[in-house]
């Protein structure tokens, strides 16, 4: 087993054996979807033309919820020194659970995300558009995330300022996310929008590794 | 294992905007045992964590030769969720080693916590986690340690089974650092006072 | 010329201030009057904008240099972590707020430009959105660089967002190109020569050159004060 796998393992072993933690999460997507139809208005109309944008925001801030543990349990425990100092590369590291949090996090949103997408009057081939651009679009979200989670590592306010740092960072991701909901509502396609949010995780993955590696050793100093 | 020897010239750390140290001069081989002393805030851990790669170095130069480095730092480095056993296995792995039941199976039995094996670490006392975390170091087949306080929580049963095991490692021809208030008491070790 | 190796000392870079800053600020103070003046008064109306066309004359150049001052703090960020160029994470400290300042004053002048040319004062257009974003991580490099208390590893992280977020600039440039943007296309760097009348595109660049003098004195002034707050802090540590 490769140090890459058995970190992704470790990761998910220790968020399975924490439940509860995944759960409330969910929990919270679920809640600040529905609170949009609660302060909106059961308009139906407005509620599917809107379905996009309110399941895309809430996926995003679900995901920064749970990113400030990505790498300060490691810190507080001390193991992040033993990843600091693993002989292979620090940025296999990075995806390794970087990886282990998608799984855990954006899979899980991207099949909720249509159960939600339903109350909101959403048909089937909207439906099917909100899973495969959450799909696409969440492994993004979490490599951002644990960008801004790293350099936040020990600062003050870290909460805050993990929001500040990775939301903006987000902005193209959610405006091709939601964007393609709307295209595929309207019946413009989304082929464009779903390409773009590849070629964004694409470039995600083959250059904010070495960013957070980066961050995780400015950290360890 | 092939023996690991050190070579420090001129060293200079910095930490908290201040020069802890400078002109730190020292070269270790197969079988040396050093001991940092000073007070608190002498750059003991500053020392060490350069020495390992985690710090950077204001000045001079760390020159290691073969040398497959364990690291037990002031945190013990063991996740809470994961059993003794677990997060000792997991850790070779993050190395690049193969776990050997039997080594690991020795290293539990040197620190006495085999019956402790199966238990999550977060259910431990902090005497048992630090000999969880010295077991995790005795496990692997590194042949240098850096050790910050390894005595730190432990009963004297256990500071006994420390030295058996660090005179054990010296013997096989491993080198040892350890930043340390408690005397190490081993034939043959140096010392190096920080701070002064 | 002295190079940027020559300035890195921090008591060269002062006394380079000390003998620069004076005629700096005077050329400055200068350039704005003129270029003020040349704008509001000489520069005629625009055919179809008419006065409202002045507010180019502030919000281009502000827009400009708020891209510019990013690229900059990438700049900066790089010789900080790569190089370990001295002055790099406090010119950095010194930059951001102003950058961010030129950012608002693009936003708030384009939003002011906007009501009388298109009737609104705000689209999210792509234009628009990515220059937003720019404010957003000037304010996210401001707030890391501070958040901690060993100031040098706020610098630090602040390079590496300085150097991701780069990726914003080249985005904000083309953004009129490669989408349907609300906002006008570039009129001035573009293939084929600029597409501006001289009698506005004069002045537009009399200004330009004058918001780059005033970034310029604005970032050397505040490196200078970072210089002194640091040396005060770094008295206090040691008494």
């Amino acid at each position: 087993m490769t140090a890459f796998a058995a970190l992704f393992q470790r990761d998910l072993r220790l968020v399975l054996r924490r439940p509860g933690d995944v759960a409330v999460v969910l929990a919270f997507f679920v809640v600040a979807t529905t609170l949009f139809p609660l302060g909106i208005g059961p308009e139906a109309n407005l509620l599917a033309r809107i379905a996009g944008g309110v399941l895309w925001s809430a996926a995003l801030f679900a995901a920064l919820l749970s990113l400030d543990r990505l790498f300060a349990a490691d810190h507080e425990d001390g193991a992040l020194d033993l990843l600091l100092l693993a002989p292979g590369a620090l940025e296999l590291a990075v995806l390794a659970k970087c990886a282990a949090h998608w799984i855990v996090t954006g899979l899980p949103l991207a099949v909720l995300a249509p159960l939600l997408g339903a109350a909101f009057g959403l048909d089937g081939r909207s439906l099917g558009a909100v899973a495969l651009t959450l799909l696409v679009g969440t492994p993004t979200l979490s490599l951002i995330g644990g960008l801004a989670a790293a350099l936040t590592l020990g600062a003050r306010k870290s909460g805050a300022l993990l929001a500040l740092l990775a939301l903006p960072l987000c902005v193209p991701t959610l405006i091709f996310g939601a964007g393609a909901i709307e295209a595929v509502a309207t019946g413009e396609g989304f082929t464009v929008h779903i390409a773009i949010l590849a070629a964004l995780a694409l470039m995600a993955v083959a250059t904010l590794p070495w960013a957070v590696a980066a961050a995780l050793r400015q950290a360890g100093e | 294992m092939a023996t690991a020897s050190l070579e420090v010239t001129d060293l200079a750390c910095r930490r908290g905007g201040r020069r802890v140290f400078e002109r730190l001069s020292f070269a270790l081989g197969g079988g040396a045992l050093l001991a940092l002393t000073g007070p608190n805030g002498s750059g003991k851990t500053t020392l060490l964590r350069a020495l390992a790669g985690l710090g950077r170095a204001e000045a001079g130069t760390i020159a290691w030769r073969h040398a497959d480095i364990a690291w037990l730092g002031h945190l013990d480095g063991l996740k809470g969720d994961l059993t003794v056993f677990e997060n000792i296995d997991v850790a070779e792995r993050l190395r690049g080693a193969a776990p050997e039941r039997a080594r690991i199976d020795g290293a539990l039995a040197s620190f006495d916590l085999t019956a402790l094996a199966a238990r999550p670490v977060r259910t431990l006392s902090a005497g048992q986690r630090r000999r969880a975390a010295l077991a995790r170091v005795a496990a692997s087949r590194a042949n240098a340690w850096l050790l910050d306080e390894p005595f730190n929580a432990l009963d004297a049963a256990s500071q006994k089974s420390l030295r058996t095991v660090l005179a054990r490692h010296l013997g096989e021809g491993g080198l040892a650092i350890a930043a340390t208030h408690v005397p190490l008491d081993i034939a043959g070790g140096r010392t190096l006072e920080l701070g002064t | 010329m002295p190079t940027l190796h020559f300035l890195a000392n921090p008591a060269r870079f002062r006394r380079f201030c000390a003998r620069v800053l004076p005629a700096l600020s005077a050329a400055t103070a200068l350039a704005v009057v003129v270029g003020l003046y040349w704008g509001l008064v000489v520069a005629p109306p625009d055919y179809q904008q008419g006065d409202t066309v002045r507010i180019m004359f502030i919000h281009v150049p502000a827009a400009t240099l708020a891209m510019g001052g990013y690229v900059l703090l990438a700049v900066l960020g790089a010789s900080l972590l790569v190089w370990r160029h001295p002055l790099a994470a406090l010119m950095a400290r010194a930059t951001a707020p102003v950058g961010a300042t030129f950012t608002a004053v693009g936003l708030i002048t384009g939003s002011l430009w906007g009501r009388p040319m298109w009737g609104t004062y705000w689209v999210w257009d792509a234009r628009l959105t990515s220059f937003l974003l720019l404010f957003f991580l000037y304010l996210g490099h401001i707030a890391l660089s501070r958040a901690y208390d060993d100031a040098d590893r706020g610098d630090r992280a602040a390079a590496i967002l300085a150097l991701v977020g780069a990726i914003n600039v080249p985005i904000i440039k083309f953004s009129v190109d490669w989408w349907n943007t609300l906002h006008q296309p570039a009129s001035i760097m573009r293939l084929g020569g600029p597409s501006i009348d001289p009698s506005l595109l004069y002045p537009l660049l009399w200004m330009m050159a004058t918001f780059a003098l005033l970034f310029v004195l604005l970032v050397l002034l505040r490196t200078d004060t970072e210089i002194d707050r640091r040396r005060l802090e770094a008295a206090e540590v040691a008494a």
